[in-house]
C-alpha cells in the first residue's frame, strides 16, 4: 500500500516542537515524541495544536534504554532498524534498546505518514527516518549538558561514547544511568544537530536483528501463543458463501463430544468452546452447522471478471491526465492495445487468524497480533458495548502479516464469541476458514490503449483500470474526485515519458466479496501491466526491451541506474540455451526503485522453473543492509508464489481453495538463487517490504515470454485443478 | 491418561487417543514453540522428532506418539547439533516473521542427524515439507549449509 509523503524527510525548521521532557515513574529521564507534529508542516493550526507524545524513550538510572513504539514487527526487521536509528545518535549499542510494544491508541501512537496506528505501506522506517534520530540526539545532548553541569566544564569539551558521557582532559566519565535524573531538569534543547550520514557508525551496518534468538528456541510468543489462565478454545466456522447466514446447528451432538462446554451461534457463523483446541474442531464437525445461503451464492470468478470487463468499458475517474491522449490516438498511425487480468489472492499468512478476548463487565482484554491495535480498540469497544479506554490491546508478535493483519474482522468475530463466553477464550481459525474468509486483494482488469509513433515509442498512453476500491473502505478520506490513489499507485504516475496519458479509474465491487490490501496492492497491479506492456510494446518495435525502457527513462537517472545493473549482473544479451529467457522490470513505488532481471527455463510440457533472479534496489539511505537484502529475497519469493500460483476462484458464492494444497506457495525446492545489489544513496529512505514483490511478477512473465515468445497477460501462471 | 517422554521428561495429558498431539503440546502441555500452520500435513510448522525422525505432529495422534521419544523446538538447545543449528539461524538472520522457524529448524536437525555434508538436492529434498511465507529458503539452505561446515 502507498501513502503520500510530505515532503523527503528532510529537516524542516518551521515544524512544531515534537520533542518534551516527561515524568517518568520510578525516576529517569523520559522522552516524550510527537510523531505527528514532526511530521507536520507549520500552519497556524498545527503550530498550536498541544504536544502529543506518541512515542517515548526512557532511560532509567540503571542505565536501561527502552523505547515504546508503535510499529509492529512481522518480520520486516522493524524492531532493530528503529532501535538503530536511535541508538546511532544515543552513542549506545542498538542492543541496549529495548522495545516494547505500544498499548492500543490511534490518538497517542499514530504513524505520521498515515494518521492512525498501523503498520503498513512500507512506511516503518520512512516515518521513523528523522524523528527517531532526532529522539535520541536530543537525549544525547541532555545527558551531556547534565555532565558537564555537574563537572562545571563546557559542554562542548564533552562528548558521549558508548553509553558514557566522557570529559577526556579531566579523564573523567559517567555512565547515562548516572545523569538521567539531573538531564530530566534540564530544558530540552531545540534542533540539536544529526550526524552526518559520513559519521554514521551503526545506520548503513548489518546488525543482527534482535528478535532472532527468541524466534530459534520457541520462545517468541505470537498472538496464538497466548496461554491465560483459565482459557477455553473456540473454533469458528463462517458462512461458506458470502452474506450467507446461520440456519441450523445441532448443539446437542456438538455437546456430545468430550470436552466441548458451548456452543456459540452468530448471524453468520456458529463457534464451538472446547478444554482444548481439537475438543472444539470435533464439536463443531459433530454441530453440522447449515446455511441459508444468502443473495451471492450464484457467484463465481466469471461473472465478476464480466462485471469488471462490463464496467471497462465506459469512462472512469481520471486519475491522471497529461495532453489530449484521446486526440493523439485518433491521429495514430499505429495503435497497439491489451487487456490484463490479475486473480483474487489470499494473504496466507502462516500464523492462522486468531485472538484471545476475556469480556468482563467494566472491562476487555484482547491479545493478538495486529498492524492496527487502534481501530482494534474501536472494534471490540463497539463489539462489547465498553468504552474504547476499557478495551485493553495486548499485541503480539505477527506470524506474517502481508495487509491481513491490517484488518480486525477476526478480532471483532473474536470478541462476538468472548461476549458469550464466561471467562478468557482463544478464537482460533483453521487454515481453510483462513483462505475461504481471507479478505482478497482485489480481482484487477487493466485495458491499455497506446498510440506509437514509427519508431515505435508511445505518443499517447490510456490506461483504464477497475477493480475493487481498498482505499474506500479502508480511507474514505483518501479517495478524491472518485479515483483510489492506492489503487492506481505506479499507472498514474510510471517513471517512464509515454507521450499524452490518460489514467482513469473504475471501482466496481465484486458482490459480497471483501477486499483487503496485499504485499504492495495497488503498486503490484500496475506494475505487473504498465511492465508488462511496456514490455509488449518493446517487441512490437523489435527493440531490446533493457535498452527499449533506457529511452523512455531519459529523465529518471534512478531508474536507470537500477535497470542497467540489474542488466549488468545478470549478463543482459548473453546467450541463453533454448527453451531459457531473461525478463527485466523496473518499479518505482513506495520512495524506492528496483530493477529485476528473472531468468527462468520453461520445460517440454509447459513446467517453468525460475532459475535465477538479479534484484537491484536503490531505497535511498540504508539503515541496516542485511534488512533490506531479506525484504527484497522475501518479497520475490512472495511474489513469485502469487505469479505462478495465486488464484482464489469462486464457484455457488464460495472459495473453491482451502489449503496449501491448492492454494499453492513456492517450497525451497522452487525458491530460485537470488542476488539482491544495493546501490549507495543518500536520498531519503525508501519502503523495503512491498516493491519487490510488485517487481518480479512482470519480471517473471518477461522471462516466460523470452523462452517461449508466450505473452502472459492473465495471472497466475499455473492454474490449479480446483 | 497418556504418558508421553517429551524432551525426555515424563508428562501427563488426559486427553482422547485420536487427538493430534500437535494440539495436547499447544493447549494441555502448554509447549507453545510448535506451530499450527494448515492442520493436515502441508505446511511443516507442527514438525516435531518422534524417536528422532520428523514427523508432523497435526496428523499424528497422541496414541501413536505414546512410548516413543518425542523432541520439540524448547529442547533444541540441549544437543550439541541444535545448537549449532540455532547459532547459524542467528549469524545469517535466517527467521524474519519467526513463525515457520520451529519447524523449519527441526527438518534441518533431522536432515543433519543423517547426513552430515548435505548436498543442495539433500537440502531441497529435506526441507520441502516446510512453507516459509516470507521467503527465508535462502537463507536456511545457507544456514543449513553454515552448521554442517561446523558439525
Amino acid at each position: 500500500m502507498t501513502v503520500s509523503q510530505g515532503g523527503r524527510g528532510c529537516c524542516s525548521h518551521s515544524r512544531r516542537r515534537f520533542l518534551k521532557i516527561g515524568a517518568a515513574v520510578g525516576g529517569g529521564l523520559l522522552l516524550g515524541i510527537d510523531l505527528a507534529a514532526f511530521a507536520a508542516v507549520s500552519d497556524s493550526e498545527t503550530t498550536h495544536a498541544p504536544f502529543e507524545p506518541n512515542a517515548f524513550l526512557r532511560i532509567d538510572a540503571g542505565g536501561r534504554i527502552t523505547f515504546v513504539m508503535q510499529f509492529i514487527e512481522m518480520g520486516q526487521g522493524t524492531y532493530t532498524s528503529i532501535p538503530m536509528l536511535i541508538a546511532e545518535e544515543l552513542e549506545v549499542d542498538v542492543d541496549r534498546v529495548v522495545v516494547e510494544h505500544a498499548p492500543a491508541d490511534d490518538k497517542v501512537y499514530a504513524n505520521p505518514l498515515i494518521g492512525i496506528q498501523m503498520t503498513g505501506g512500507s512506511t516503518s522506517v520512512r516515518a521513523s527516518w528523522e524523528p527517531m534520530r532526532r529522539a535520541g540526539a536530543t537525549a544525547r545532548v541532555m545527558l551531556l549538558n547534565a555532565a558537564a553541569g555537574q563537572w562545571g566544564v563546557d559542554p562542548k569539551s564533552c562528548e558521549a561514547a558508548d553509553g558514557y558521557i566522557l570529559h577526556r582532559s579531566s579523564a573523567r566519565k559517567k555512565p547515562y544511568g548516572d545523569l538521567v535524573d539531573a538531564a530530566a531538569r534540564l530544558p530540552v534543547p531545540q534542533d540539536v544537530a544529526l550526524k552526518e550520514p559520513k559519521m554514521f557508525k551503526l545506520i548503513g551496518t548489518s546488525h543482527r536483528r534482535l528478535d532472532t534468538p527468541a524466534k530459534v528456541n520457541g520462545s517468541a510468543t505470537f498472538g496464538i501463543d497466548v496461554l491465560i489462565p483459565r482459557m477455553k478454545f473456540a473454533v469458528v466456522a463462517i458462512s461458506p458463501t458470502f452474506g450467507g447466514t446461520l440456519a441450523d446447528v445441532d448443539e446437542v451432538k456438538a455437546k456430545a463430544v468430550a470436552g466441548v462446554s458451548q456452543v456459540v451461534r452468530m448471524q453468520d457463523a456458529v463457534a464451538v468452546i472446547g478444554v482444548h483446541t481439537w475438543a472444539a474442531k470435533q464439536g463443531l464437525a459433530a454441530a453440522n452447522a447449515t446455511w441459508d445461503v444468502g443473495t451471492n451464492a450464484w457467484l463465481s470468478t466469471a461473472d465478476v471478471v464480466n462485471q469488471l470487463a462490463t464496467a471497462c468499458q465506459k469512462p472512469g475517474a481520471i486519475a491522471r491526465r497529461e495532453g489530449e491522449a484521446a486526440r493523439v490516438l485518433e491521429s495514430a498511425t499505429q495503435r497497439m492495445q491489451a487487456v490484463y487480468e490479475q486473480p483474487f489472492l489470499a494473504h496466507a499468512a502462516l500464523e492462522p487468524m486468531n485472538c484471545t478476548v476475556h469480556v468482563q463487565p467494566n472491562g476487555c482484554d484482547v491479545w493478538v497480533g495486529t498492524q492496527v491495535a487502534g481501530t482494534a480498540r474501536s472494534a471490540v469497544a463497539r463489539v462489547t458495548g465498553l468504552k474504547p479506554e476499557q478495551v485493553r490491546i495486548h499485541n503480539h508478535l505477527l506470524g506474517g502479516g502481508f495487509g491481513r493483519r491490517l484488518e480486525v474482522d477476526g478480532i471483532v468475530r473474536a470478541a462476538q464469541v468472548a461476549k458469550q463466553v464466561d471467562g478468557p477464550v482463544k478464537v482460533i481459525w483453521t487454515r481453510e476458514e483462513d483462505i475461504q474468509h481471507d479478505m482478497y486483494r482485489p480481482y484487477y482488469y487493466d485495458h491499455l490503449v497506446v498510440a506509437l509513433n514509427e519508431s515505435g515509442r508511445p505518443t499517447a498512453w490510456t490506461h483504464r483500470i477497475a477493480g475493487s476500491s481498498i482505499q474506500a473502505r479502508f480511507f474514505p478520506q483518501a479517495v478524491k474526485n472518485g479515483v483510489d490513489a492506492d489503487a492506481v499507485e505506479s499507472a498514474a504516475n510510471p517513471a517512464y515519458a509515454l507521450g499524452a496519458m490518460q489514467v482513469e479509474w473504475i471501482a466496481q465491487e465484486p458482490p459480497g466479496i471483501p477486499t483487503a490490501f496485499w504485499r504492495g496492492v495497488g503498486v503490484t497491479r500496475s506494475t505487473f501491466v504498465v511492465e508488462s506492456f511496456i514490455d509488449e510494446l518493446a517487441a512490437h518495435a523489435k527493440v531490446d526491451p533493457l535498452g527499449y525502457r533506457l529511452t523512455l527513462l531519459e529523465r529518471n537517472s534512478r531508474a536507470r541506474a537500477v535497470l542497467e545493473l540489474a542488466a549488468s549482473k545478470a549478463g543482459w544479451g548473453t546467450k541463453l540455451p533454448r527453451h531459457r529467457g531473461r525478463g527485466i522490470a523496473l518499479c518505482t513505488g513506495f520512495g524506492s526503485f528496483i530493477g529485476q532481471v528473472v531468468e527462468v527455463a520453461v520445460g517440454t510440457h509447459g513446467a517453468i522453473a525460475v532459475t535465477r533472479v538479479v534484484c537491484v534496489v536503490d531505497c535511498g539511505l540504508v539503515v541496516n543492509p542485511d534488512t533490506v537484502r531479506a525484504q527484497m529475497q522475501s518479497g520475490i519469493i512472495f511474489g513469485l508464489s502469487a505469479a505462478l500460483y495465486g488464484e482464489i476462484t469462486l464457484k455457488d458464492g464460495r472459495v473453491q481453495q482451502s489449503n496449501f494444497h491448492d492454494y499453492r506457495v513456492l517450497r525451497m525446492n522452487e525458491a530460485p538463487p537470488i542476488e539482491v545489489h544495493l546501490i549507495e544513496s543518500v536520498e531519503a529512505p525508501g519502503g523495503v517490504g512491498e516493491p519487490a514483490t510488485s517487481c518480479v511478477m512482470p519480471a517473471l512473465t518477461n522471462a516466460v515470454y523470452a523462452a517461449t515468445g508466450k505473452r502472459v497477460r492473465k495471472l497466475p501462471l499455473v492454474t490449479a485443478p480446483v | 491418561m497418556t504418558i508421553l517422554n517429551v524432551n525426555d521428561q515424563q508428562r501427563e495429558a488426559d486427553v482422547p487417543a485420536d487427538m493430534p498431539l500437535l494440539w495436547v503440546l499447544r493447549d494441555v502441555l502448554q509447549m507453545t514453540g510448535t506451530k499450527f500452520g494448515c492442520g493436515r500435513g502441508l505446511c511443516g510448522a507442527c514438525m516435531i522428532h518422534l524417536d528422532g525422525e520428523p514427523v508432523r505432529s497435526c496428523v499424528t495422534t497422541v496414541g501413536a506418539a505414546a512410548g516413543r521419544r518425542i523432541m520439540t523446538i524448547e529442547s533444541v538447545g540441549g544437543t550439541a547439533l541444535g545448537r549449532k543449528v540455532q547459532q547459524a539461524w542467528i549469524d545469517l538472520d535466517v527467521p524474519q516473521c519467526g513463525y515457520c522457524q520451529s519447524g523449519q529448524i527441526m527438518s534441518a536437525i533431522s536432515l543433519l542427524a543423517r547426513s552430515s555434508r548435505p548436498s543442495d538436492t539433500d537440502i531441497e529434498t529435506a526441507m520441502t515439507a516446510n512453507i516459509c511465507r516470507c521467503g527465508t529458503y535462502p537463507r536456511i539452505r545457507e544456514a543449513i549449509k553454515r552448521a554442517a561446515g561446523e558439525a
